[in-house]
């Protein structure tokens, strides 16, 4: 176990710059791993060969009522740590090895499992739920930090239901055929190439970054994170992963599921509009943007960045409020596309019905159609 | 040969007169308060006391042909790393008078000062730094209780969202900055002129300090906060209601754990108007306000503040910063403040026992650190914020201080300078020469309301200037972004113990 008392002001924080590129099928056509996977790789030059991952959603469709708990471990000790405590935690419905295959891009993977889990009603569980307010969502919030936190060598790729991430270190389409990715069918998919400058490659490192069922790729560098992290922590997120992009993992997760925003509003936290804007606005919408922005001040992620953020209701692009980082977003028919570059996106729907490129801190909103899950 | 007392013939300065660029015109003598010059009609010349300069600079700076000029004296005791000259100087007043010693400003003493330990950052390759000139840049700052959540509820009619959650009173200021408490009575109402005009200037807020605000000044009130002390001078519905905001002043950096006293010769009609006292009373502070003997007693008084003013005004409470100010802090938050506001032991005051404010209190960057600190540990740094006071001079200290955690900054001995002020130390004599620090109507009128407003919207607009550039070279365009933001600064020359309270890491790591 890790020494919890450590300070924590003293951290490294990654510099990553990065391709990103998403797509999502409202009506929820489940669209094979390849077609992802080309549209990344397409952006080989914007990555280094140190990470590369990919979210996927609506690819566990019979364990759907199961939280997906992708494992990563680096050490024996780790994964047999993990497991005693899994197997204390939770109900564990079935659990296996991710299939991956062996390439000479890959060297020394760490090992990877999976797990379908419900919370075991143990008392644990129940003082929770009973006496601290907590969802089950909260308690799988709490164990992931802990796994995290706690157990050295163990980490949490994904904790979400019908969902999971796969990411390591590689450029992603080496990560793809690591993970075997033309296997999987889904109905959201994100992919990220990374850039860093400052971390040895650390599988857990690359993005998405995901907690419940939210997944993030970022394109960017945070520069309130010193901020944005220990306003987390007032709140009992910690960040262990030493990236930046975890934050905002955190900060979705905060706004919209624990404090109900909509991610519309959540967005306007995130990238507040300027104060000008906002005092230019008729007297409702001013007092609600005002009041954002007094409350979540210390929320708003600052400096460049593009985003995609994913979950099992939808798609969400992102820019900075200046934007600093390139986003393009393109539709067809019921599909919604979002990249760094508008080559990714042609590379995989040639004639797209439109193309744009959205306005920094102008959420791109696609929602899954009513019904589809 | 006559005796001279050491405080006498030790005297600190020397007035250095040409005589050749002399023209007897005596500017000299009238404008010193303190009586150095005189002219010596017989001989048509002119002469000087050297052990009444105080070191204002007053006559060197209005001589019209710059025939003067003040120099340190020399002249010194044996050296000794022990005793100073002033330890020998001051032993001497004492045994001479029996009394306590008086000063006045902040802590000059040589103290380690943090602020001259943090380094900023700057964007370089993987985040473009931004031009503040180019792009907007944002220094808006709300004071006041915040919520953990802002819930909203659809409009029925047209389905948009709309605010449900109800904000306490929040201050707005366009920069983040305060005119210090300093009351009327220790500062002129010239001065507090000048304060309330600059504060509307530029959208940002005076404090009153515990003297009540003078009738002309009401008009001023949407960037006013209005001050509770002990000695409850001036306070009434009417003064609680006047401003946007309410200070209960329990300490002040300078002199913590002490009262006030404005001696009587300063209580003039207007000051005992406003202050609401028979003119030439002395005007005393208790040390304690006597309904605040502990925690719970405050939380009745901020709540008898709220009850006045119908919930409308942020309630603020001023404590010096001593050993356990994240304790105390914490247990403000938790009485129902607003703003806890932190003076540093550098903040400055009109007349504190010397050894009070050179002994008694920390730095406001530690005590600043801890109380953030502590607030974020105790998950309510939310509801209340932090102002600090006490020690910063430039915009560079400011903006070190809003990255550990400040919500804003106020402004004293700068607004002081600003207006004139030499740092002479002599606030309690009621003679300041630059008219800034005493009531005496002929040393008052030097200082120009709208001249020294001027100044004051100078002095902020140049120091927003400034942080704007540091905050667009660090890749930010609003300063919350950069409020607790201590990734952004790195300690040179600390020790771990030191960075570990402030929460910073070494430069180069």
């Amino acid at each position: 176990m890790k020494n919890n008392l450590k300070p924590t002001h003293r951290f490294e924080k990654d510099i990553s710059n990065c391709g990103l590129t998403g797509f999502i099928s409202k009506s929820g056509k489940l669209v094979e791993g390849s077609v992802i996977i080309k549209s990344i790789a397409l952006m080989h030059d914007r990555g280094n060969g140190l990470g590369g991952g990919f979210a996927a959603y609506g690819i566990y469709p019979d364990f759907k009522e199961f939280f997906a708990f992708h494992l990563m471990y680096e050490s024996g000790m780790a994964l047999q740590l993990t497991e005693e405590y899994l197997a204390e935690h939770f109900l564990i419905d079935h659990h296996e090895e991710i299939p991956t295959r062996r390439n000479a891009a890959i060297t020394n993977p760490p090992a990877f499992r999976r797990y379908f889990v419900k919370p075991l009603e143990t008392a644990e569980y129940k003082e929770a739920r009973e006496f601290q307010n907590m969802t089950d969502e909260d308690i799988i919030v709490t164990h992931v930090m802990r796994i995290n936190n706690e157990i050295e060598g163990s980490f949490v790729v994904s904790s979400g239901k019908n969902m999971g991430a796969f990411k390591g270190v590689g450029y992603p389409e080496e990560i793809a055929d690591f993970f075997r990715l033309e296997d999987y069918s889904g109905h959201i998919w994100t992919a990220h190439n990374r850039f860093p400058t400052n971390t040895p490659g650390w599988w857990g490192g690359a993005h998405p970054f995901t907690l419940l069922d939210w997944s993030i790729v970022h394109n960017g560098e945070i520069s309130s994170y010193g901020i944005n992290k220990r306003y987390l922590e007032m709140y009992g997120y910690l960040c262990t992963m030493l990236t930046d992009t975890e934050v905002v993992a955190y900060m979705l997760d905060l706004l919209i599921r624990k404090h109900g925003l909509s991610p519309e509003l959540a967005s306007m936290a995130l990238a507040a509009p300027f104060w000008d804007m906002i005092d230019s606005l008729p007297e409702d919408e001013r007092q609600l943007l005002t009041a954002i922005r007094q409350v979540y001040g210390s929320g708003l992620l600052n400096g460049p960045f593009a985003i995609l953020f994913a979950s099992n209701e939808g798609l969400i692009g992102l820019n900075d409020r200046v934007k600093l980082r390139p986003l393009v977003c393109a539709t067809k028919d019921d599909f919604v596309y979002m990249a760094s570059e508008e080559a990714a996106i042609r590379e995989i729907c040639s004639q797209p019905d439109r193309v744009w490129s959205p306005r920094g801190g102008e959420p791109v909103i696609a929602r899954l159609n009513p019904g589809v899950i | 040969m006559l005796y001279k007392s050491v405080n006498e013939s030790f005297n600190e300065f020397l007035i250095d007169r040409a005589d050749a660029k002399c023209i007897r015109c005596k500017v000299c003598v009238r404008q010193c308060a303190y009586d150095v010059h005189a002219y010596l009609s017989g001989e048509d010349a002119l002469t000087e006391d050297n052990s009444l300069c105080i070191g204002c600079r007053r006559c060197s700076a209005l001589c019209p042909t710059g025939a003067i000029t003040i120099r340190s004296n020399e002249e010194s005791f044996k050296a000794n790393a022990s005793w100073s000259s002033a330890h020998i100087r001051n032993l001497y007043a004492q045994a001479d008078t029996g009394g306590i010693l008086l000063a006045a400003m902040g802590n000059p003493a040589k103290y380690p000062i943090y602020w001259d330990h943090l380094l900023l950052d700057a964007s370089q390759v993987t985040n473009p730094s931004i031009d503040p000139l180019r792009e907007p840049m944002e220094l808006r700052t709300y004071l006041g209780k915040k919520p953990h959540v802002v819930e909203v509820v659809r409009d029925e009619k047209t389905g948009k969202a709309k605010l449900a959650t109800k904000l306490s009173p929040q201050l707005k200021l366009e920069y983040p900055f305060i005119f210090s408490a300093m009351s009327y009575g220790a500062l002129n109402l010239n001065a507090h002129k000048a304060m309330a005009a600059a504060a509307q200037e530029l959208g940002t807020i005076y404090n009153t300090g515990e003297g009540g605000l003078h009738k002309d000044l009401y008009q001023y009130g949407k960037n006013v906060i209005v001050q509770v002390a002990s000695g409850r001078f001036g306070v009434s519905e009417q003064y609680l209601n006047a401003g946007v905001g309410i200070e209960i002043k329990v300490g002040q950096g300078a002199k913590p754990g002490i009262g006030g006293h404005l001696p009587g010769e300063k209580v003039n009609d207007q000051i005992s108007e406003t202050r609401m006292i028979p003119i030439g009373s002395d005007a005393i502070s208790p040390a304690p306000h006597h309904d605040i003997y502990s925690i719970e007693d405050l939380r009745q008084l901020i709540y008898a503040l709220k009850e006045a003013t119908n919930y409308e005004k942020p309630v603020s409470v001023k404590i010096a910063a001593v050993h356990h100010v994240a304790a105390i802090a914490s247990g403000i938050a938790r009485a129902g403040a607003d703003i806890i506001t932190i003076d540093g032991f550098r903040g400055g005051t009109g007349a504190a026992p010397q050894v009070i404010r050179d002994n008694v209190g920390i730095p406001m960057e530690l005590a600043l650190a801890a109380v953030d600190a502590r607030l974020r540990d105790e998950g309510i740094r939310n509801q209340v914020s932090i102002v600090v006071g006490g020690g910063v001079r430039n915009s560079s200290d400011a903006i070190k201080a809003i990255a550990l955690g400040a919500d804003a900054i106020n402004l004293g001995t700068s607004t002081l300078l600003a207006l004139g002020c030499t740092l002479c130390q002599r606030c309690y004599t009621g003679k300041c020469p630059w008219g800034i620090t005493t009531n005496n109507p002929y040393l008052a009128k030097r200082l120009n309301p709208e001249i020294g407003a001027e100044r004051l919207v100078n002095l902020v607009h140049a120091w927003g200037h400034e942080m704007k550039e540091i905050l667009g070279g660090m890749g930010l365009n609003a300063l919350e972004s950069l409020r607790g933001n201590r990734y952004k600064l790195r300690a040179v020359g600390l020790s771990d113990q030191a960075m570990n309270l402030l929460g910073v890491m070494p430069a180069g790591e």
